[in-house]
């Protein structure tokens, strides 16, 4: 990737005062915006992730909805839920959310991970799994809140959405965001997302008459890197999102206490045993062959009491 | 335990005696018998596979150099449910096995009692009450009844996560890590003292048999159950004969150093 910042104009020739711009810096934080009612459920975005992943086209249960398949699976990252709601005056309401991983700033799945690199943060907030590193024992699976990693049975590791990553990194938007024909998937700094669903929630509260409409960023977890405008912020569990997504904090006692505390008191165990065999010697079946010599002087010792 | 239980327990044993065999020498006493024998090393093969391949999840910079004795991360996650699963399951004929002789008594107590002594060796014999396991030993036991449980509860709990809530889960990693450590330390103690402090026990799990010295130093009141012997009587007339030995070498010690100095 080209550093951005090669191109920043340092001087200015016969330029009075300061050079304009001098001291700019990009915001690190990137995130995915998705403003869930302006989705129409086209799953433009699905398909744009399957082939930039290059997954095959999975089996999958028909179970009555125009959902492609129940969950998000190890080959199928972006999945829209299509859930059937109920408007305020009876009518049906399509609530259409675009399901992935939401790349939290308080990873669960990372906060989980035993195997070590197998999960790692980038600076811009993309959480990652590298799979070289993963031993498939889904810890994260467990330590998701939204339950998106997925098992893969053939290569026994654990696969989830990577926010395009390797595209990020180039500099291009996730494969989803080039493919949506609404505009209601963005792609940016975090600051900047926040802003514009900020004013979109603003005016779904103001002029479309959604009087709860509000921004889903969890500050439970520090907050995600992917970010939903709702029409009912108030009660997120509509869209099958958790209200307060929380990260079990038995893993902090597990990972930084039981386990380092367990393995020094292992390796005091065997020190331990070590020390008494050589200070204090084995039981032997009595009486000893041949027969114990009670008296048995230290040269040394007995030098030293010689000494006044 | 239920009469059909202990039908089959019976039956197990007859069979692997048949199958197996155990010379017991002039001087030595039958401790384990074959079924015994073999349970113990099918359970201590399937625990060291446990814990080898555990500690290669559990610790991170373990993990670099034991995942590869299993075949990798995930090869070693793969396996490690199984070789518990197997070492539960001898453990579990162990335990029917050993049931009897390792109930909790009063003398078990009073050996507890006597830690401290027993570790600094105020005595070189045991008490007259110590029979065919110690206290410590029926500790080890019901530690290992105890974690094994916990192990194959959580471990299932981990095995089917996606069926069981996550907070379920989480509590299962720390409960199976702690039951691991109990479980260490015990087995740490049991390697110790089965092999270096206490020099005869490992043949009495490898051939069965140990040496009337060994059973009445460290076990008298089972020394006295199969012998029908007093264990101090045979300790003081032991001491005796060596005595009497020693003496005996000594006068033709000397007779031989007078004759060579003639």
């Amino acid at each position: 990737m080209p550093n951005p910042r090669t191109f920043q104009i340092q001087e200015i020739s016969a330029h009075p005062g300061p050079v304009p711009g001098a001291g700019t810096r990009r915001e690190d934080e990137v995130c995915k915006y998705i403003d869930v009612t302006t989705c129409i459920g086209c799953k433009a975005c699905e398909v744009a992730c399957v082939e930039w992943n290059d997954h095959p086209f999975r089996e999958t249960t028909f179970n009555d909805t125009y959902q492609t398949m129940p969950t998000t699976e190890w080959n199928y990252y972006n999945l829209i839920k299509f859930v059937e709601d109920q408007r305020d005056d009876g009518n049906l309401m399509w609530l259409l959310r675009k399901d992935q991983c939401m790349h939290c700033a308080d990873p669960g799945c990372l906060r989980a991970c035993p195997a070590d690199g197998a999960i790692i943060k980038y600076s811009n907030g993309i959480v990652d799994f590298q799979q070289e590193n993963c031993i498939g024992c889904g810890y994260c699976i467990s330590g998701c809140p939204y339950d998106i990693p997925k098992f893969h049975p053939k290569t026994n590791k654990v696969y989830k959405c990577t926010l395009c990553s390797d595209r990020v990194g180039q500099g291009l938007e996730p494969a989803c965001i080039k493919a949506c024909p609404t505009g209601c998937l963005k792609f940016g700094t975090k600051s900047d997302m926040v802003q514009i669903a900020g004013l979109r929630a603003k005016q779904l509260r103001e002029v479309s008459g959604f009087a709860d409409a509000g921004v889903y960023d969890p500050q439970s977890i520090g907050g995600t890197h992917v970010i939903y405008v709702l029409h009912d912020a108030k009660n997120p569990q509509r869209y099958g999102l958790p209200a307060n997504p929380v990260i079990p904090p038995s893993y902090t006692v597990w990972k930084w206490l039981a386990k380092p505390v367990g393995l020094w008191l292992g390796l005091l165990g065997i020190f331990a045993v070590f020390f008494h065999r050589v200070s204090v010697g084995p039981r032997l079946p009595q009486p000893e062959e041949p027969p114990v010599v009670t008296e048995h002087p230290d040269p040394v010792e007995a030098k030293r009491k010689e000494q006044p | 335990m239920s009469a059909s239980v202990e039908r089959f327990d019976e039956r197990a044993r007859r069979e692997a005696d048949r199958v197996g065999e155990t010379t017991v020498h002039r001087g030595e006493l039958l401790r384990h018998p074959v079924y015994t024998r073999v349970l113990h090393w099918s359970v201590a093969i399937f625990f060291v596979l446990s814990l080898a391949s555990g500690f290669a999840i559990y610790s991170p910079w373990l993990y670099r150099w034991l995942t590869p004795l299993f075949g990798g991360g995930a090869r070693t996650r793969l396996l490690h449910p199984w070789f518990g699963l197997l070492f539960d399951l001898f453990f579990f004929f162990q335990f029917l096995n050993w049931l009897t002789p390792m109930a909790w008594t009063a003398a078990d107590r009073r050996w507890v009692k006597r830690l401290k002594e027993y570790t600094t060796h105020q005595h070189r014999v045991e008490p007259e009450d110590v029979g065919f396991f110690n206290g410590g030993q029926k500790i080890y036991f019901w530690l290992i009844v105890l974690s094994g449980a916990l192990f194959l509860i959580t471990g299932l709990l981990m095995w089917f996560d996606h069926m069981i809530a996550r907070w379920v889960v989480a509590v299962s990693y720390v409960i199976h890590d702690l039951s691991a450590l109990l479980m260490l330390a015990g087995f740490i103690i049991h390697i110790y003292e089965g092999t270096s402090h206490q020099p005869g026990t490992l043949h009495s799990m490898i051939d069965g048999t140990v040496t009337e010295r060994w059973a009445w130093t460290h076990h008298p009141a089972w020394y006295q159950a199969v012998t029908g012997r007093d264990p101090q009587k045979s300790y003081e007339r032991e001491k005796r004969r060596q005595a009497e030995r020693a003496r005996a070498r000594e006068s033709w010690e000397r007779e031989q150093d007078a004759r060579e100095n003639l």
